[in-house]
């Protein structure tokens, strides 16, 4: 049995251990949803900071700097600094007006069941997308790790998918939390050791570092070349690529705040004032690592380089090869473990929020009015609803293979975050006049422009233009109608215009009356859900 | 402290209307409308100068490290700085909502 495996079922056993104590403690819907309301302020940081660290950020953005050099900085910056945003706007006043969803605090003074519905399909949107990357990343890790122990990348993928499962279902919100605490740990370990493994390796000298990563040689369509990796421009470039950036910052200073798996993290503490504090633990952890990723990164180019990396797993493997320049075969083994808890990890918590959404949402509110017909009918629909959406994901993740970059994939879930979800959730806590048509506009005008915009930009429709000689032959061979890979500098603009327009056109004041009463909530926790005592 | 207050609509209109209220999202405004704008401007710069500017961001510092590279790791700092600004301000918060919480439990009689 290889190392990384022993790595990963060791972490599989604790969790699994730890799903086991919290199925024994939880009961009902605020248990299941919220881990009853009462995890501390440094849990739910690390839990934050697990749920958000996915297989995007670990691998996905590694391998980015790694082959795109200061340009792929530019997602650690932004999937830090869209924190601030959740801190300044959004974490308390969601804990003191919502329940388990984000529809919760749409629902308070709007028509519950088109907002509900609508908000329902954003989530799951969102999810899906980030689902897809985390299992694209799951696939890659297989190919390149497992490949000599006899576990193929479709026995690895649905060993996944059914793990997900049995943590959500026998261990709901509380297992899902103390999984992402102990990953972010051992994630987090993984980069300070591989950070310092990098400085060692260049003798603890940042000028040999840096001008290590300055030139860096590879070879391009055959030529060799040497390129600055510390300088931008590598992956965007002009015409179009500067704007493009401005378009990627829109994604990340308002999609992060729109994530509902990243969101219902902070339904699960005793109070606004505990939310707070959690963001600020996340975004030490947070910020930390991803100033980190720069060094990984740049050190995956300057060390291992760009020919070997796309030779050897692609874009995705960056971390885990680096891993096995420095440290052998051993840290390899332990960092690809650390790579599958991440997923792990993740995978749990967007099924969660998903099952959240779909059983709380739309399955209780929307189809039966807000009325349970039997006592813990949510948090079956919920059990049932994770079920399907693990055996989704893993039909999705073999359908699918290594082929994308995930931190690309989670930017287009983030997109839809960041133009339906956020721009809706924002104005319903902060505009008294925000009404039910508003919210429907926002919603749906916001997850179409991001549908439309990726389906005719490059990497839908351009993605095999003409001219281009590709190994698949994909469907459409046309020029992109849209320039721009991100489209958030176009559809969050529109959502935030449609929701106004709607909201301008209908009015509603039975919502603008209800305002006072969400303002007070939200601004002093009065009437908000308590913590179970038990 | 009671949260379980059962209030109608119009207790909640006087709450929001009450001096403490407009005290409390005043203060509240005053530091996050504020931090909230520098925030943004100072975050959308980054992609906007490594965009549009990139022989000033490509400038080199000290050995090969750019501008652009520390202004993106400024912002670490600046998100911190901001976070760190927050706590400290969230105590004036935290007491101002206490009072308002205090004084709700007193006109409930206490229960």
């Amino acid at each position: 049995m290889s190392i990384a495996l022993t790595v990963f079922l060791i972490f599989v056993a604790m969790t699994l251990g730890v799903t086991y104590w919290a199925a024994r403690r939880s009961r009902g819907a605020s248990a299941y949803f919220a881990a009853g309301r009462r995890i501390t302020a440094w849990q739910n940081g690390f839990a934050v900071a697990g749920d958000f660290m996915s297989a995007a950020s670990f691998l996905g953005v590694v391998g980015l700097i790694a082959l795109q050099g200061f340009d792929g900085f530019l997602y650690s910056v932004g999937g830090f600094i869209a924190f601030v945003t959740i801190l300044l706007l959004i974490a308390e006043p969601l804990r003191n007006t919502g329940k388990y969803t984000i529809g919760d605090v749409l629902a308070y003074r709007l028509r519950p069941r088109p907002v509900r519905a609508l908000t329902a399909l954003s989530t799951l949107t969102t999810i899906l997308f980030y689902m897809i990357a985390q299992m694209v990343g799951a696939g890659a890790l297989v190919t390149l790790l497992l490949a000599g122990s006899g576990i193929s990348y479709n026995v690895a993928v649905t060993g996944v998918g059914i793990l997900m499962v049995v943590y959500v279902v026998f261990g709901g919100m509380l297992a899902t939390t103390w999984v992402q605490i102990i990953k972010a740990m051992l994630l987090c370990a993984c980069a300070l050791v591989l950070t310092v493994l990098v400085f060692h390796h260049f003798h603890f000298r940042l000028t040999d570092f840096f001008g290590a990563a300055s030139q860096v040689s590879y070879h391009q369509s055959g030529i060799l070349v040497v390129r600055d990796f510390v300088q931008a421009g590598l992956r965007y470039k002009p015409p179009h690529g500067p704007l493009d950036l401005v378009s990627l910052g829109f994604i990340f200073a308002f999609g992060t705040a729109g994530l509902p798996h990243v969101l219902v993290k902070f339904y699960t503490v005793p109070d606004a004032k505990t939310a707070r504090n959690s963001v600020v633990w996340a975004m030490i952890l947070i910020g930390s690592f991803y100033v980190m990723t720069s060094v990984m990164g740049l050190g995956a180019a300057a060390i291992v380089g760009p020919d070997y990396i796309l030779t050897h797993g692609g874009t995705n493997m960056a971390g885990p090869l680096l891993a096995q320049a420095l440290g052998g075969e051993l840290f390899l083994a332990i960092v690809s473990g650390v790579a599958f808890a991440t997923i792990l990890a993740v995978v749990a918590g967007l099924t969660i929020g998903a099952s959240a959404s779909f059983a709380h949402d739309f399955w209780v509110n929307v189809i039966h009015h807000g009325v349970e017909r039997r006592h813990g009918e949510t948090v079956l629909v919920a059990r049932v609803s994770a079920l399907a959406i693990g055996a989704i994901s893993i039909v999705i993740a073999l359908l699918l293979g290594p082929t994308a970059n995930v931190g690309i994939l989670a930017t287009f879930g983030m997109a839809v975050a960041a133009s339906a979800n956020f721009p809706v959730l924002a104005l319903s806590i902060f505009w008294r006049r925000f009404s039910t048509t508003g919210a429907i506009a926002g919603l749906s005008v916001g997850l179409l422009a991001v549908m439309g915009f990726l389906a005719v930009g490059p990497n839908v429709m351009g993605i095999d233009p003409p001219g281009r000689i590709a190994s698949v032959r994909h469907l459409i061979q046309a020029k992109p109608w849209f320039p721009l890979e991100n489209v958030g500098i176009v559809s969050v603009p529109l959502g935030f215009l449609a929701a106004w327009l709607g909201s301008v056109l209908g009015n509603e004041p039975a919502a603008e009356a209800r305002f006072n009463e969400l303002v007070v909530r939200s601004h002093t926790g009065l009437g908000a859900e308590q913590a179970s005592l038990h | 402290m009671n949260n379980k207050l059962t209030l109608n609509p119009e207790e909640w209109d006087r709450i929001a209307a009450s001096r403490q209220f407009q005290d409390l999202l005043a203060v509240k405004r005053l530091f996050i409308v504020p931090a909230l704008v520098f925030f943004l401007l100072y975050y959308f710069l980054l992609p906007i100068l490594v965009g549009y500017a990139p022989k000033l961001m490509g400038t080199r510092v000290f050995s090969t490290v750019t501008v652009g590279y520390l202004f993106a790791l400024s912002q670490f700092l600046v998100g911190w700085l901001i976070a760190g600004l927050y706590m400290r301000a969230s105590a004036k918060f935290d007491r101002l909502t206490r009072d308002i919480l205090d004084e709700e439990q007193l006109r409930q009689g206490g229960r």
